[in-house]
């Protein structure tokens, strides 16, 4: 790797590192580098200074917090993997990290840095929009609570500020009837989806009673497919159920790149949409 | 003590896997400066103006120079196979001088004390172009009207052979396939970026190299930078992986080489992945017309294929030869009275093609078993039968086919037989007969490739008539040291494929000495001062022989000794495990004792010179042919398009086995790089010439999670052109592979009217054939 020249801080606290932040505009957060280090590698970015929250006690960790997990931003993706209360209380999270890159990159590579970094390609922020998840940030100013709906704003660009810094993000346990399932397409195991679903679902007396969907790499952000969320509700499972999936491209705006154009990513977020509601609703 | 036959691990893995390696990158000399260089970002222009000076005044900055800078001494890289008396040979310039024909083409370049301030300063170089037409596709290259690459045109040359009567063949023939095929560009990606370090102490120089071809390069580095050959010492070290693409004589090693003479320092250049995907030789790229023309019971009459293939800007090494070396290949297996080959090299503005693992053969063989999968759908058949009643039979070898070679051996029916157990074939053509009459929306296909290819590169001879601008031989020496033990020097230049093993085990049986006592040397002309290198499966049945036959002098020398030594006629002298012994009695020497004996010299026969060593050549007198029958079982997801291979069978003959091990290695490799072809891999360039795929993430290699387990097997049916009865496998899993997924995906597709999908077959485009 042979980056532009660029001065490296390690914080040694998170006030610490919101200053270097706010002192330097061009300064950036580096986290576990297996975003940022390609871009500085392929001298795409010239960032002045890179501040290291690697070490930062309050950004590291997996937590049980009653009615809610909360992820520190540090976390680093196999440690979300290998979390208990992940696995039982946010199962959705565990499935879409499994099919982050692979073994090598889940060990650097953190839950926070991978949201933070706002690749619609990337599969955690599809799954923490349809959670409904709260970004919780921290600035010289203090502490901000940020919802999943606005922290997304453009590509590769989040709600944080300059000199802000994500602290982690908190998930609602959702508690009982739901399924939950994350349909990634992509065509090769190491490659970023060209398209994916992360469905939650509830149910009560066979019916669909809420559908949440949020889709991976149809858009510059991750976006929900309220269209089709909305004809599901109190849906009996079976051909309507196809039929309200035909929405799901509804108000996208797929990118077209080598993988992928436009129309053949609506068709699969269709496709994928359907048989993500039916694993999630435990009717494969 | 049999070695041969053995699947001993190989010696050389313990370093290679435990960071013990000596890659170029990781070679240091005192004062060393490294060089990048800056590319052009324009696929055709003129350059008006390179402007070096602010980068040169950057700290840690030693020298930096444009192409005006080597125009007197950078001579043109070579291309050292002229197919045709027509072709157009353009000047090639490792640095460009005044026009660009590529992106990536080097433009200038920097030398600093380190590689970091090396990059920033190309950052301050200032290149002016005045663009020019970029010449992309190759229909519209061969047009009248097209801009031109060179001043002499678009057309590099045309070749056209003729064996048979082709217009009878296919004079009311009662079935005609006609099918074009592309064949798209792919980026040879070796786990071991190029890198080169090149250092002079003012007389004579050394160049370090990731290459395959230590010996080629040498001779071609004197005769382009005009410094004697006899001062030029090139080492090939650890090199991790080449697939063809490190079978060139590039830019950078010129460069390097020109950079210490003049700076009189020790210079590094070491490539980034996507530098590389830009500026190592690409493979493949053809555009393949190919007309079969058959009875109505499936037996061909008659092929005629006409190639355009995609030169890039330059001719490199062996450019314009790559078709050639599938020109005698698309008769493949089967037995017809009439072919026709044609093939127009074409220039365009991208970068030069050049070996790629298979060279022609892969792009051969598919084009003729996609056909021969076509023939069996018009006629109804399966196409193991449509095949069957074409390949040439067992006891008719050898064989002379149309195209001219004489295939020596082979037996088709017991590599597919064999194959056919093993896939359980029958079984899953009553699933795919199943899933088609229930509508399931993942159907199955089955692929079918019947493959050979000639190997064992080359006959002199035969390289000669082809024009080729070197020899085919292989050289070997091995000598004892006072020890008894042993010292293997090979011309072959291994960069993964275990020669120290595999060489040290033909010799230990030949010798008679144990396995562990054998070093094998190579890769540097100082050390090993003769060869033609690795490329082409012909290392084993080249170079292996040549090991062999110096095993025999060194033998026969031994037994004049020990005949001496133990007062006997020669012939009364019987040798084994290496040990000569007087025929019934108890009298006998070690070969050990006769190394010694044969190092003090105190008491040799007449006319017996010191020392037990020997060095010998072997030139083939034929290729070889290996051959094999791969099948392959592909799910093909209607609703998405996304095609996932569900089984592989291969079943090799790749003649006999020195090291099961490491043939077992080639055939997986190569199998992965065939079904990369077939799904994942391809080289894109947009409208304006620039390099879509400049990384792995664009460029996609498929890994050990995206293949499945592959089913291997053999048959041994002995090659008749070397002692050893080798083949050669190097090759053989890249050109079987690709048409038998790209079959079984076809096959699965066919019930909905599709004959049809080009590679890679992408799910996008397998569901746009569907809609």
């Amino acid at each position: 790797m042979i980056p532009a020249q660029f001065d490296y801080v390690r914080a040694g606290s998170l006030g610490e590192a919101v200053q270097e932040l706010a002192a330097d505009e061009d300064a950036k957060v580096l986290a576990g580098g297996q975003s940022l280090l390609p871009l500085l590698r392929l001298r795409l970015a010239y960032p002045s200074k890179l501040v290291d929250v690697g070490r930062l006690p309050e950004l590291t960790g997996v937590h049980d917090r009653g009615d809610h997990v909360f992820i520190g931003a540090m976390a680093t993706h196999d440690e979300v993997l290998r979390s208990g209360v992940v696995n039982a209380d946010c199962p959705l999270v565990a499935q879409a990290t499994a099919t982050v890159a692979d073994p090598a990159v889940r060990h650097r590579g953190t839950f926070g840095g991978s949201l933070a970094h706002c690749d619609p390609a990337g599969d955690l922020p599809a799954v923490v929009l349809a959670l409904e998840g709260v970004f919780v940030a921290r600035s010289a100013e203090g502490e901000r609570e940020i919802p999943a709906a606005e922290f997304f704003v453009d590509y590769l660009e989040s709600a944080l500020g300059p000199g802000e810094v994500l602290v982690g993000v908190r998930l609602p346990k959702l508690g009982a009837g739901w399924g939950y399932h994350y349909e990634k397409f992509h065509r090769t195991a190491q490659s970023w989806a060209t398209v994916g679903v992360a469905a939650a679902v509830k149910r009560s007396n066979g019916a669909i009673e809420e559908a949440r969907i949020g889709l991976t790499n149809m858009g510059p952000t991750p976006v929900r497919a309220r269209v089709v969320e909305t004809a599901l509700r109190g849906m009996q499972m079976g051909d309507d159920v196809r039929r309200a999936c035909e929405e799901a491209a509804a108000g996208t705006s797929p990118p077209s790149d080598l993988h992928a154009q436009p129309d053949y990513r609506r068709h699969l977020a269709r496709v994928l949409t359907h048989r993500a509601i039916l694993h999630a609703a435990g009717s494969p | 003590m049999t070695e041969v036959g053995k699947a001993r691990k190989r010696k050389e893995d313990r370093r290679l896997l435990t960071g013990h390696t000596q890659w170029t990158d990781n070679l240091r000399q005192p004062g060393m400066l490294h060089v990048m260089f800056l590319r052009s970002p324009m696929a055709h222009a003129r350059i008006t103006r390179v402007d070096v000076s602010a980068a040169r005044d950057l700290p840690g900055v030693v020298a930096a120079f444009g192409g005006q800078d080597f125009a007197a001494e950078q001579g043109s890289l070579p291309c050292a196979w002229p197919v045709s008396e027509d072709i157009v040979i353009p000047d090639h310039p490792p640095m460009a001088v005044s026009e660009v024909r590529y992106v990536g083409e080097a433009v200038a370049c920097v030398v600093a004390t380190d590689h970091y301030l090396a990059a920033d300063a190309l950052e301050a170089i200032e290149v002016d172009y005045e663009p020019l037409p970029a010449v992309l596709d190759m229909n519209e290259a061969l047009a009248p009207d097209s801009p031109k690459v060179h001043e002499a045109g678009n057309q590099a040359y045309t070749v056209k052979i003729t064996s048979g009567d082709v217009e009878a063949a296919f004079r009311d023939a009662p079935v005609v396939i006609d099918r074009t095929y592309i064949q798209q560009r792919l980026i040879p990606s070796a786990m071991e970026p190029r890198a080169v370090l090149a250092g002079t102490d003012g007389d004579s120089f050394t160049l370090w190299s990731s290459t395959q071809i230590p010996h080629v390069l040498r001779v071609m580095l004197a005769v382009v930078t005009g410094i004697p050959e006899h001062k030029i010492r090139v080492i090939a070290p650890d090199v991790g992986g080449g697939f063809g693409s490190k079978l060139q004589v590039t830019a950078e090693e010129v460069l390097c080489l020109l950079l210490t003479k003049r700076l009189g320092k020790p210079v590094k250049w070491t490539e980034s992945r996507s530098e590389g995907n830009l500026t190592v030789h690409h493979g493949r790229d053809q555009i393949q017309h190919l007309r079969l023309a058959a009875e109505a019971d499936g037996r061909i009459r008659g092929l005629q294929v006409e190639l355009l293939a995609d030169m890039g800007a330059y001719l490199m090494l062996v450019t314009p030869g790559i078709p050639m070396l599938g020109a005698s290949m698309f008769n493949a297996i089967y037995k017809m009275d009439a072919y026709e080959f044609g093939c127009t090299g074409v220039f365009t503005t991208k970068m030069p093609t050049d070996a790629y693992r298979g060279a022609g053969r892969p792009e051969a063989t598919y084009g003729i078993e996609r056909v021969m999968d076509e023939l069996a759908a018009e006629l109804r058949l399966d196409p193991l039968e449509v095949r069957r009643r074409n390949w040439i039979k067992h006891d008719e070898f050898p064989y002379t086919t149309i195209s001219g070679l004489t295939y020596d051996s082979g037996n088709y029916e017991a590599a597919t037989d064999k194959a056919m157990a093993l896939f359980g074939y029958d079984k899953l053509r009553a699933e795919q007969a199943d899933r088609r009459d229930r509508g399931d929306p993942v159907q199955l296909g089955i692929g079918v490739s019947t493959f050979t290819e000639m190997c064992g590169l080359a006959p002199s001879r035969m390289l000669g008539a082809a024009n080729y601008g070197a020899g085919g031989w292989e050289h070997g020496s091995v000598r004892m040291l006072p020890t008894g033990k042993v010292e293997v020097i090979t011309g072959t230049s291994p960069h993964g494929q275990g020669h120290a093993t595999a060489w040290s085990q033909i010799t230990a049986d030949a010798l008679g000495v144990p396995f562990e006592d054998i070093t094998v040397l190579h890769g540097d002309t100082a050390i090993a001062h003769k060869g033609m290198d690795t490329y082409g499966s012909r290392s084993l049945t080249v170079g292996g022989i040549a090991v062999l036959k110096a095993c025999d002098k060194v033998k026969d020398k031994a037994r004049k000794l020990a005949s001496h030594l133990l007062e006997c006629a020669p012939d009364d002298l019987e040798f084994a495990e290496g040990v000569f012994k007087v025929k019934g009695t108890d009298s006998q020497k070690t070969i050990q004792e006769l190394a010694y004996a044969a190092f003090t010299a105190h008491d040799l026969p007449e006319g017996v010179e010191a020392g037990l060593d020997s060095d010998a050549t072997f030139d083939p007198e034929n290729y070889s042919f290996p051959h094999g029958t791969h099948l392959c079982a592909v799910e093909v997801d209607t609703e998405t398009g996304m095609a996932k291979i569900r089984s592989y069978v291969a079943v090799d003959d790749v003649g006999a086995v020195v090291n099961p091990l490491i043939v077992e290695g080639q055939i997986h490799g190569g199998i992965a790089q065939g079904v990369a072809q077939a799904l994942y891999e391809e080289a894109v360039y947009d409208s304006e010439g620039n390099l879509l795929t400049t990384t792995m993430a664009d460029y996609l290699l498929p890994t050990a999670m995206d293949l499945p387990d592959f089913v291997t097997d053999r048959t041994e049916t002995p090659a008749t052109s070397n002692p050893l009865g080798a083949k050669g496998v190097g090759e053989a899993g890249t050109i079987a592979s690709t048409p038998a997924v790209v079959n079984a995906i076809v096959d699965a597709l066919r019930p909905r009217g599709i004959h049809d999908i080009q590679m890679p077959c992408t799910p996008e485009r397998i569901w746009r054939a569907l809609r």
